[in-house]
């Protein structure tokens, strides 16, 4: 069905077609209107799920491991200040794993505050056994939304999924959304461990170095499983509802010399910059990275690489810039764009590909090169 | 249920765990499981009972226990609570929690999910103190209690945290003692039959943390509440009936010395402190008494 809605609404949206058991949410701006429109949907009906309106975001996501280690669907959202607060369940969450899904409307960490966009939230994140998607568009951010459960719940999977949005250049803009009757699409919750009276189990409790040792390993093979899984999700994705999505969204790297590589609404901005620079005959490309966890392999090789990161390590670099380095074996011209909400152009995407400097880190905001 | 006979035989809490000896915790997780039953399960944050119920992959309880973070109990439970009921399910949700996952940093999301009339019984066993670090202070130290990180013993009083979860209203609280078996079995069994949530708040003597002789728990119980110091009472809809017990200490208390005295924490506690301890114990009996009369 046709409709036109923000990415927040978007979200909802998704979450009303696959009707988890539990929800529990705490509102903060930008991610507000996700609560707020789930909260409409549950008082029409129209969503049969326990809505639980928790007092903090740690409440939340500990009432989501509280849920669906009983067997059930169960979703929140949060941002910023939101997800940091929740970072000790976070790790929980996957640590039990559990196929909660939680969208992220990302936004700056304070102070001072700012709400406006940014990844450094979910960056800090990227460590806890969470699968981690970016989204650039409202279609986007539905389909992703969906797709996410299936992915949580495969059981070669079963760790939680964060589906990422960029907080107002995304969440609050509005958008064309065909919405989908997902079927058996999404099949029904099987947990294997999940909570049964009747044969009572110890949960999470003293682990000696062996086995926590083994858990821990158990967590990085279910997270190289789930490349497949996800390939497997995307492509059944596309045959049903004809919609094409994968770990990278690559827009004319062919022939390129060089390469940009962004995450969510700059990583679309940068196709409008790609068409700039080949009307100028450079022979220039994109590449939107989708999945942060997990981590694709990227081909790079022989290009030039530009990478934008709206985060920053603190006396390391950029994330995605230094990840991408590590990965390449080979140095990138390392942008720090958009911090706070700051304004990207297409026009500066252009000029970052243009006065590349390989091997050097460039402070946009700041006008600064490191 | 007049004689500890009646109590059910089945055990929930094996012969295994990695307890203390003289340990109030697993003695009242004993009585506690023996009224709730089979159909439980057990939400336990961080706390001396996630040491005592063994190393994976063996436990030494016999319904599912969820072991979550310190500060996450209730929340946690809360879930549980809404997906068993969502589904159908009427097993029994139990936070078993101790005083520092209770009153310290667990009482934001225990506030928050008896404020949402969360379906859950929330259980907490109180040994003053955080117990499985070594005993630091916690706001459920008394004042005057040496812990180790009050040497010179604790200058606060002792959170009045049934006052706070008064404040919320419940269908039904208590407080209980395992020094008195049947009185836990029967509000652990009696908390069970309301839907919303309720809870009991059990003194737990300690005896590493309280420093006392580990044959004397039982007998710790019985003299925190013969001379007043633990009041056994309920709370149904807001009316609040104390114990036979603790009304037959009120009237004739045994004094406080006989339950300091044998306990190594308050060993030197000073006049001043003693007297302050004196007037609390007082006020609480007061304000008690006066709620019961209005009862």
């Amino acid at each position: 069905m046709k409709k036109i809605a923000t990415g927040n609404k978007a979200v909802a949206e998704a979450v009303k077609q696959v009707q988890p058991t539990v929800i529990a949410a705490y509102p903060i701006t930008p991610q507000t209107e996700i609560v707020e429109q789930i909260a409409e949907f549950v008082s029409s009906g129209e969503l049969k799920s326990r809505y639980i309106p928790v007092e903090s975001e740690h409440s939340a996501m500990a009432a989501c491991i509280g849920a669906s280690i009983t067997g059930v669907r169960t979703f929140t959202a949060t941002s910023s200040h939101g997800l940091l607060y929740m970072h000790e369940m976070t790790n929980w969450a996957a640590g039990a794993r559990l196929p909660i899904v939680m969208a992220n409307v990302n936004r700056s960490i304070g102070p001072g505050w700012n709400i406006w966009a940014e990844h450094t939230d979910a960056m800090q994140e990227r460590d806890t056994g969470w699968l981690q998607v970016y989204v650039s568009s409202v279609q986007e951010a539905y389909d992703a939304t969906l797709m996410a459960f299936r992915i949580a719940e495969h059981n070669d999977v079963l760790l939680p999924v964060m589906v990422n949005l960029d907080g107002f250049t995304l969440s609050h803009i509005m958008q064309p959304l065909d919405t989908v009757e997902t079927g058996d699409f999404i099949p029904p919750v099987q947990l294997p461990h999940a909570i049964d009276p009747k044969n009572p189990a110890g949960y999470g409790g003293l682990t000696g170095p062996d086995q926590h040792f083994k858990f821990r390993w158990e967590i990085e093979r279910s997270m190289r499983d789930s490349v497949q899984v996800i390939r497997e999700t995307e492509k059944d994705f596309e045959r049903r509802f004809g919609r094409k999505y994968d770990f990278t969204e690559d827009y004319r790297c062919e022939d390129a010399d060089v390469v940009i590589v962004a995450m969510g609404t700059l990583g679309k901005e940068a196709e409008v910059a790609i068409d700039l620079l080949r009307k100028e005959g450079i022979k220039a490309g994109s590449i939107r990275l989708r999945w942060l966890r997990p981590f694709p392999k990227l081909n790079l090789k022989g290009k030039d690489i530009v990478v934008i990161d709206r985060d920053y390590s603190f006396g390391f670099g950029g994330i995605l810039a230094k990840s991408i380095e590590a990965q390449q074996k080979t140095g990138v011209y390392s942008v720090i764009a958009g911090l706070g909400g700051q304004e990207v152009t297409y026009e500066d995407i252009a000029d970052f590909i243009r006065k590349r400097r390989i091997g050097e880190e460039f402070w946009f905001g700041v006008n600064s090169h490191v | 249920m007049d004689t500890i006979a009646e109590i059910p035989k089945e055990e929930f809490v094996l012969k295994c765990t990695s307890a203390c000896a003289g340990c109030s915790d697993a003695l009242t997780l004993r009585y506690v499981l023996k009224a709730a039953g089979q159909d439980t399960v057990l939400v336990v944050p961080a706390c001396c009972t996630s040491v005592i119920q063994g190393i994976y992959p063996n436990t030494a309880f016999n319904v599912p226990v969820y072991n979550i973070a310190f500060g996450a109990a209730a929340a946690c439970a809360s879930g549980m609570s809404n997906a068993f009921r969502a589904t159908g399910k009427k097993t029994n949700v139990i936070v078993y929690a101790g005083d520092g996952g209770t009153l310290d940093i667990g009482i934001q999301a225990m506030s928050g999910a008896f404020e949402r009339g969360t379906d859950f019984l929330y259980i907490c066993y109180d040994n003053e103190a955080y117990g499985n670090t070594g005993m630091q202070r916690s706001g459920g130290t008394p004042m005057g209690a040496r812990t180790t990180t009050t040497p010179a013993g604790k200058t606060d009083a002792k959170k009045d945290i049934d006052a706070i979860i008064a404040a919320h209203s419940p269908p039904y609280m208590a407080t209980a003692c395992a020094a008195y078996p049947q009185d836990l079995f029967k509000k652990v069994q009696k908390a069970l039959t309301f839907r919303g949530p309720s809870f009991i708040h059990v003194l737990a003597p300690c005896p590493p943390g309280w420093r006392f002789s580990t044959e004397k728990s039982v007998e710790m119980g019985k003299l925190a509440v013969k001379s007043g110091m633990w009041v056994l009472y309920e709370r149904e809809y807001g009316k609040l009936s104390i114990n036979p017990q603790s009304k037959a200490a009120i009237k004739k208390p045994i004094p406080l010395e006989d339950y300091l005295a044998p306990q190594g924490r308050f060993k030197g506690i000073d006049a001043k402190t003693l007297e302050l301890l004196r007037q609390h114990l007082a006020k609480n009996i007061k304000k008690l008494s006066a709620e019961a009369a209005e009862s």
